[in-house]
């Protein structure tokens, strides 16, 4: 009786011991799940979920403070994703965030008229604008996620979205219709 | 099953060749037409950059675009004339879109470029490795087998002592094309001579020509060129007429028995494979200095009235291709492909340029390329497994693809596939299974892309509030050291005044000048004799 009592209580010291030690040790930094959910979501950093950026959103979902649905720019592919990962049901986009962006668009300035306000500049969340005070101002169409919000506040309405061209380097295949599949 | 102990490879189907072997030898020069067009992006990789201008006069063999990048090729004019436009045009692709192209108007007085691109040497077999890779690159030379790589990059393994044999890929198994034929029985010893100087600079231990049985013409030829030239290290090998015999890890798995690991080269593996006609151009570059503006282009099928492989200028129209083998015998159900039947690209129409891929024009009637009949359900009969020349498992990618479970797909090695369209061939229900893995390759390739661009955006992002609170916090702290020292020079002060409450406040700080106080003292004796003269008058005013 005592050894058994002696042998578990010894069994249990030591395995608490290691769970504490592996709980400083191996302690995981920030929470999996949100760069989990944030590695699906576009990066667009359009705000239009009602969140300041993809990942203030992403420790929304995490927390059960939004839904799922709250991303226009990830489409429904993004809400079915993290349907998957969350283990809930896929719903669609809710109208109150936006539609989706059929194509993907590029920001343009109208450098003609563009005053030089750098306020553009300043809404860029991903610094895809050049430019400074004064002088015109141009978007790196390779590094804009084409948000919009350059959009609202140019005092002279010069920026426009562009859809971008399709060329033979993004071409894609079709999608063969699909063939006809008789119930058996 | 049995296909495995006949060929090289596994899989693989046995094709009717509708070649044009039998003309061998009569390959004619096609004509120069008014007009040749010249788009910028014929080969893998970046596409050129124009220096030429509108209104520029060049000759033949002048640059009209530049490599850009590693992997690119330059663009040279292959007649005398005047550059007319720089536009948006039509070219021979898939997708039917427009690209730009440099658009060259023929003189007609076809006059060449003066001296060459580069010095001719003496002893093509002294060109150091990279002389010869600089040649290759100037002269804008790619895989004339239609994938057209930039050869240059071909030639500079990061590692030459780990080349053991390069194969020259004479197997040319897609039905209807016969240029590679053409090219090794009319120009036998530029392709063998190229081979050994290529040999020679890339440091292999041999050369393997591997060519199909069924052309025996060109195998004679060959193996007549080698003994003319002599080199004991270059060997012809007849391997068996299969589709896709020519494929390159299909010849290399032939010839020598390797197998290119999966998502791997065959330099992985210590082979180079370049194509017969592209060893010529090399040869041809190197010893007559010009770079690549002709390539022979097979005509057939039998929506043509002659049939022939031309020696073409790069930039010609298809129709002047037409013209030149006798026009069309018939519009009827007509249907133009760049390449042949089983892997070629649809064409729109026959306004579109040769471009240095273009290997064979084949205007098929319904007799050739039969449309394919209605797709039936799956009967999951496994054929395609057995022909699949990668070993691949057809159906289940068929299965992934269709449900868009392209992760799925690619654990069963999609990107393996090499389009070979034998599954498809041997489909008793025709289902167009390579258009499903076109498909299902390009939308991974797209959310690959998505993904790279979302980790750009987030970084960018990340930075952006990162530096947006580095200002912030540098504003703070400014402001905080500013209320420090305010709070600092009051505290000081108020201990000067507790020091000497006696002295006037001016002067706790500091001791005004002289003249400052003079001008004080002036002031306020003023101040005092007007509070004198107006204080009677003030009480008048009041009364």
């Amino acid at each position: 009786m005592l050894l058994s009592l002696l042998a578990f209580g010894g069994l249990a010291a030591v395995i608490g011991i290691a769970l504490g030690v592996a709980a400083v040790r191996f302690r995981v930094e920030g929470n999996p799940l949100v760069d989990q959910i944030d590695a699906i979501l576009p990066q667009t950093q359009c705000g239009q979920c009602s969140y300041p950026g993809c990942r203030p959103y992403a420790e929304a979902i995490a927390s059960g403070d939004a839904d799922i649905n709250q991303c226009p720019p990830g489409g429904e592919d993004g809400v079915i994703a993290l349907a998957e990962l969350l283990g809930r049901d896929a719903k669609p986009i809710n109208p109150e965030n936006g539609v989706a962006q059929e194509k993907p668009v590029v920001a343009f300035i109208d450098e003609s008229w563009c005053i030089g306000c750098t306020l553009c500049i300043q809404a860029c969340p991903v610094d895809a604008i050049v430019g400074a005070n004064k002088l015109m101002h141009t978007v790196i169409a390779a590094e804009c996620t084409g948000c919009k919000l350059c959009l609202p506040p140019c005092p002279v309405d010069c920026i426009e979205l562009h859809e971008i061209p399709q060329t033979t380097k993004t071409w894609t295949w079709p999608e063969p219709t699909v063939t006809p599949v008789k119930a058996a | 099953m049995f296909g495995r102990k006949k060929a090289g490879f596994p899989g693989g189907v046995v094709l009717e060749g509708h070649k044009l072997y039998g003309q061998a030898g009569r390959t004619r020069a096609a004509p120069i037409p008014k007009e040749l067009v010249y788009p910028l992006e014929q080969h893998i990789g970046q596409a050129a950059r124009p220096v030429v201008a509108v209104g520029d006069l060049v000759q033949r063999g002048d640059v009209l675009a530049r490599a850009d990048g590693f992997v690119s090729a330059p663009i040279h004019a292959s007649t005398s004339g005047t550059i007319t436009a720089i536009e948006a045009r039509p070219v021979p692709h898939t997708s039917h879109l427009a690209a730009t192209c440099i658009v060259l108007t023929a003189d007609g007085k076809d006059t060449t470029r003066g001296e060459p691109l580069w010095p001719i040497p003496s002893h093509p077999e002294k060109l150091t490795h990279e002389q010869l890779i600089g040649i290759v690159r100037e002269a804008g030379i790619v895989g004339l087998g239609g994938a057209a790589f930039p050869s240059a990059v071909k030639l500079n393994p990061k590692d030459t002592a780990r080349v053991d044999t390069l194969i020259l890929n004479g197997a040319e198994c897609e039905p209807y094309i016969s240029c590679d034929g053409a090219a090794m029985i009319e120009d036998a010893e530029a392709i063998v001579r190229g081979a050994g100087l290529l040999k020679t600079l890339i440091k292999a231990r041999q050369v393997l020509i591997g060519i199909e049985d069924q052309n025996t013409q060109a195998l004679a030829q060959m193996q007549a060129a080698c003994k003319a030239v002599g080199d004991r290290c270059v060997f012809v090998k007849t391997v068996a007429t299969r589709y896709p015999q020519g494929g390159e890890k299909q010849l290399i798995q032939t010839l020598t028995g390797l197998e290119v690991p999966s998502e791997g080269l065959p330099i992985d593996i210590g082979i180079v494979v370049h194509n017969v006609g592209t060893a010529a151009a090399i040869w041809n570059a190197v010893t007559e200095g010009q770079p690549l503006t002709e390539r022979i282009v097979t005509v057939t099928g039998s929506g043509v009235q002659h049939p022939a492989n031309l020696r073409v200028r790069i930039g010609t129209p298809i129709r002047a291709l037409i013209d030149a083998c006798g026009g069309y015998r018939t519009q009827d159900g007509l249907r133009l492909l760049m390449g042949g039947p089983m892997m070629g690209v649809d064409l729109a129409d026959d306004n579109l340029p040769v471009v240095k891929a273009t290997n064979c024009i084949l205007a098929g009637t319904r007799d050739d390329l039969a449309p394919p009949p209605d797709p039936m359900p799956c009967i999951r009969c496994g054929d395609c497994v057995e022909v699949c020349p990668a070993s691949l498992l057809p159906q289940q990618l068929y299965w992934h693809a269709r449900a868009h479970e392209f992760d799925k797909a690619q654990t069963l090695n999609l990107s393996d596939c090499i389009e070979c369209g034998c599954c498809a061939e041997v489909c008793p229900s025709n289902i167009p299974l390579v258009q499903f893995y076109r498909f299902a390759k390009t939308e991974i390739r797209v959310a690959d892309q998505e993904r790279r661009k979302a980790d750009q955006a987030r970084a960018r992002h990340e930075f952006r509030a990162e530096r947006l609170e580095r200002e912030k916090q540098a504003k703070e702290e400014a402001r905080r050291r500013k209320r420090e020292e305010l709070a600092a020079r009051q505290a000081a002060q108020k201990a000067a005044d507790a020091a000497a409450p006696d002295a006037p406040a001016d002067s706790a700080d500091k001791a005004p000048s002289p003249a400052v106080q003079a001008a004080l003292e002036k002031a306020r004796q003023r101040l005092q004799a007007e509070t004198a003269q107006n204080a009677p008058s003030g009480e008048g005013d009041d009364a």
